[in-house]
Formats: C-alpha cells, sequence, structure tokens
C-alpha cells in the first residue's frame, strides 16, 4: 500500500499554518521516517493519512485511493496507529488493549485475545502481562503494547508518532531493533514520526528531514543524508556542522583504535581502520 | 435503644419509606446530569453557564420548593412523586458539576488514541470516556447520596413519611428518644448507603486503584 501526499495544506481554525504544500510519495512496504524539530508538522502529515486531520486543501491517496472519500472510522480501522506514551485505556487489560481492534473489527472475544497472545509474543511480551492493566507496565512495556495493538488488525499501513520519545535511551534501542525485526518478518507501509536524527538513521529506508510548516528540506536514504546533506538545514540538524558525526581513530595501548567525535568524545572501539583514513601522528 | 427496639416494625417501615424516596432521586439525578454535562461540555461556551445555573439550584430553600413543586406538578403536597422531583433538582445542583469535571478530566491522550484506533464518537463515549469518568463521577454521586438522604427528612415537616417523621413526631410529641433515633438512623443510613457505593465502584472498577502511572 503506497501513500501520496498530494499538494497537502493544513490551517488550522487558529490561522497556524501546519503544513503548506506538502507533497511526498511513501512507498509500500518500506519504513518512511518524517524527521524534524518539534511543531513542524509532523503530527499533522501523520493524521492527514487516517483522517484524524482533514487537509485544507490538497489530497491523502492510499494506493491511489483519496482517503477523503473513505468513512474515517472505517478507515482507521485498517490503519494501525501507535503514539507517544501509548495511549492505551487504564481500564482495559493489556489483552483486551491490543485486542482493540479485532473487536472492533467484529472478531468474537476468543479469536481477538488469541490475537493478541499472538501479538504478544511478536512484540516480545511476556504472557503474564497479559492480564495486568498498563499502568502496572513499565514504559518500554507500555510501547510494546502499543505496537502490538497498532498491528492486531493486521494492518498494511502503520503509523508511528514519535513513538519511543518518551523511554529511556537503552529501552529505546531495544526497541527500535524490535521494530526493525518485525517490519524485515511483516513488511509493513510505516510513516514513522521522530525527532531524534540517530533514530531515523537506524529506521528510515526513506528520510524526510522537513522544516517549519512542513516544508521538504531533504529526501533521501539514511546514507544519502549523511554523505550529501542538501543544504546547511540538513547538516546543521544532523549535527554535521558542529563535528558530531565527523570521526578520528587513535590506536588504542591494549590494541585496537579508540573512535571519537570531532569534539574528542569518545564513542567507541575497533580491531581495525582503513589506513587511509586514521589521524596517527 | 429499647425505644428503637420497641418501635422496630415502624421504623423498618419509615426506613423504607425514606429509601423509596431517595434512592429514585440518586437515580434520576445521575441519570440526567450525565446528559446534561456531556452536552454542556461539547458547546463549550454554554458549559459554564449550564454548570453554575444549575449549581445555583442548591441555594433554593428546600421546604418552600416542596410546597411550590406541587402547583407546578399539578401533584398534592404529600405526594411521593413531588418530593422525588424536589430532591433530583438539588441531586442535578451537585451532580452536573461533578459530572462536567469528570467527563472533562479524561486524559486527552487516551481520547486521541481511542479516536485513532476506530472507535466512533458514540463507542468512544460509552466505552472509553464514560467508564475513564467513573470514578470522578462515583465521587460526586457519593456527595450526592449523602445530601439526599439527609434532605428527605425534609419533607416530614409536610407528612410524607421517611425517617424524618421519627424526628418530627418525636417533636411534637416530646419523646427524646424518637428525635434521637431520627437522626442517628438517618445518619447511619447515609453511611450504609455510602458504603454500598464504594463497594460497586471498586467491583465494577478494579482497575482504578491499581498502580500509578
Ligand atoms: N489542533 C490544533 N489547533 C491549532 N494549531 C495546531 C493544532 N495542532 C497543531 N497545531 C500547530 O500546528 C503546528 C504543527 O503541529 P504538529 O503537527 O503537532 O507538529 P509536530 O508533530 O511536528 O510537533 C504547530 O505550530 C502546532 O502548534
Ligand atoms: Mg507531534
Amino acid at each position: 500500500m503506497a501513500i501520496e501526499f498530494r499538494n497537502v495544506t493544513k490551517t488550522y481554525p487558529d490561522g497556524t499554518v501546519a503544513v503548506d504544500n506538502f507533497s511526498l510519495h511513501v512507498p509500500s512496504h518500506t519504513c518512511t521516517v518524517l524527521l524534524g524539530s518539534s511543531g513542524c508538522g509532523k503530527s499533522t502529515l501523520l493524521r492527514m493519512v487516517n483522517r484524524m486531520v482533514d487537509p485544507t486543501s490538497g489530497a491523502v491517496l492510499i494506493d491511489d485511493d483519496d482517503v477523503a472519500t473513505t468513512e474515517p472510522v472505517a478507515l482507521r480501522r485498517r490503519i494501525g496507529y501507535v503514539m507517544q506514551d501509548s495511549g492505551l485505556l487504564p481500564h482495559r487489560r493489556v489483552v483486551d488493549n491490543i485486542a482493540t481492534v479485532p473487536r472492533l473489527n467484529g472478531a468474537s472475544k476468543a479469536e481477538a485475545h488469541r490475537r493478541a497472545n499472538e501479538l504478544m509474543e511478536i512484540v516480545g511480551l511476556d504472557a503474564a502481562m497479559a492480564r495486568r492493566y498498563p499502568r502496572q507496565l513499565s514504559g518500554g512495556q507500555q510501547q510494546r503494547v502499543g505496537v502490538a495493538r497498532g498491528l492486531a488488525g493486521d494492518p498494511n499501513i502503520l503509523l508511528m508518532d514519535e513513538p519511543f520519545g518518551a523511554v529511556d535511551p537503552l529501552v529505546r534501542v531495544e526497541l527500535q531493533r524490535e521494530l526493525q525485526r518485525i517490519q524485515t518478518e511483516l513488511r509493513k507501509t510505516i510513516i514513522f514520526v521522530t525527532h531524534d536524527i540517530d533514530e531515523a538513521l537506524t529506521l528510515g529506508d526513506q528520510i524526510v528531514v522537513l522544516k517549519k510548516g512542513g516544508e521538504v528540506a531533504q529526501i533521501g536514504k539514511p546514507q544519502e543524508i549523511v554523505e550529501a546533506p542538501a543544504n546547511d538545514f540538513v547538516a546543521q540538524f544532523l549535527g554535521l556542522d558542529s563535528a558530531r558525526r565527523s570521526l578520528n581513530a587513535a590506536p588504542r595501548d591494549g590494541g585496537g583504535w579508540l573512535v571519537s567525535d570531532g569534539r574528542g568524545r569518545p564513542l567507541g572501539v575497533v580491531d581495525t581502520v582503513p589506513d587511509q583514513h586514521t589521524d596517527t601522528d | 435503644m429499647e425505644w428503637i427496639l420497641n418501635n422496630l416494625p415502624r421504623i423498618t417501615d419509615l426506613t423504607l419509606a425514606h429509601l423509596m424516596l431517595a434512592l429514585p432521586a440518586v437515580a434520576a439525578s445521575f441519570l440526567i446530569a450525565v446528559p446534561i454535562a456531556w452536552a454542556a461540555n461539547r458547546v463549550r461556551p454554554l458549559r459554564e453557564v449550564v454548570v453554575s445555573g444549575t449549581g445555583l439550584l442548591y441555594a433554593v430553600p428546600s421546604l418552600p420548593l416542596f410546597i411550590v413543586l406541587p402547583i407546578l406538578l399539578g401533584t398534592g403536597v404529600r405526594d411521593t412523586f413531588n418530593v422525588i422531583v424536589a430532591l433530583t433538582i438539588f441531586g442535578l445542583a451537585l451532580m452536573v458539576r461533578s459530572a462536567a469535571d469528570a467527563l472533562d478530566s479524561v486524559d486527552a491522550g487516551v481520547r486521541l488514541a481511542s479516536t485513532a484506533v476506530g472507535y466512533s464518537p458514540a463507542m468512544r463515549f460509552f466505552s472509553v470516556e464514560l467508564p475513564l469518568a467513573g470514578p470522578a463521577l462515583l465521587a460526586g454521586l457519593r456527595v450526592v447520596s449523602v445530601s439526599t438522604i439527609s434532605l428527605v427528612s425534609v419533607s416530614a415537616v409536610l407528612g410524607v413519611q421517611s425517617l424524618g417523621s421519627l424526628f418530627t413526631d418525636g417533636f411534637e410529641r416530646a419523646i427524646i428518644p424518637s428525635i434521637a433515633a431520627g437522626i442517628v438512623l438517618t445518619a447511619v443510613l447515609a453511611l450504609l448507603l455510602d458504603l454500598l457505593l464504594v463497594a460497586v465502584g471498586r467491583l465494577i472498577m478494579p482497575w482504578a486503584r491499581v498502580g500509578q502511572s
């Protein structure tokens, strides 16, 4: 399922122009990351896909069908949505939270629970969590439940709005790895919103760097954006200008090389480095 | 105590009569207040007007209301329907604000998420917003329950039978134990009903006492 944003503009009732004439092609079965600072219109764009927001002008198409012609509630039930702070229903047990969409789609309780248990396994949640309430889980576990709920209706499209933004860095890396693993199996069309560059580089097949008002600063694969930032804005956003991504390697006493960034911040150790890139003297 | 034992059948009757007045009024206050509160929250500019307006009803003196209402309703002063309507009005005065605040307090993220996963607006209200407002609604209902139980007694002055009659009779005939029993039993009844509400709340909202976020 490919998604197409065609010249979409969103002006909120208070006059805020959140997105101004934005166009993008999101290829099916890949992960497209919308990367930009807070307030640049990422969530607004994401919500246009499942009609939580209707564009003031322009259109969003899923496989060439304008979403405006689809009834919003039905549309949302076939698109997964995962958000920050998971948005789980605090009065429903984990298993019932995950079973929400199958239930809304008319599955029997038993069937929906079977599906929920399946998903708990897929996202790496212990079966013992099923009977707990969301508040009885850690932040990372709650996000897993959020992802499981997003996948439970077996949607072709998954919308993720800073889903790992509120968990600590270690857990975030773990969740990103899980998502990558799940994606290699399920191959959903994912739009993933984040303001975290490292997360974008990790997860994106395609990265869209956004400026205020949803203005596209650059679209490209992760390595294209790192190797050839289109302009100063992108370079600055990636930290390329602040020496964060210019690396040096120095030999260690015990063998191997210590890699540090342009500011001398140690990043890690490698066994060997190619001669022409070393900085040994 | 001895007086209570000697008058047990009458006290039982009066307690039942008391409940027959209070319970329908408490239930009606709740069932009417929730839709009013919902509507008031939807039409934002009117919210404060509706909520404060109904709140002001509580300032209406109870005895005159018991007397004026029959004229409007076309019922007799001693008609229980009249008393129940009056009690419901006082219940609404407390419950509309409680319910409006309770429904308003439902987390915006949870609302957004339930819309995003595909709840229709009506389903979202009944399966998400109403249950999540439950603990705050219950808190409001408990106040209404206690207030109604105590207000019922006022209607005894008009001759409507309730535990308040123990007080009015005792006063007329100078039976101190009857007055004391009227006061104590009203308080006990209010307490029992409150405990019952709390117990029901725990039963139907087990999630509310779980963990913290
Ligand atoms: N419902 C709304 N009403 C008015 N302005 C809004 C609304 N939602 C978002 N905005 C504004 O639109 C802009 C883009 O918001 P958003 O899409 O949430 O950005 P992001 O997700 O990138 O942080 C911001 O300036 C925000 O304040
Ligand atoms: Mg956002």
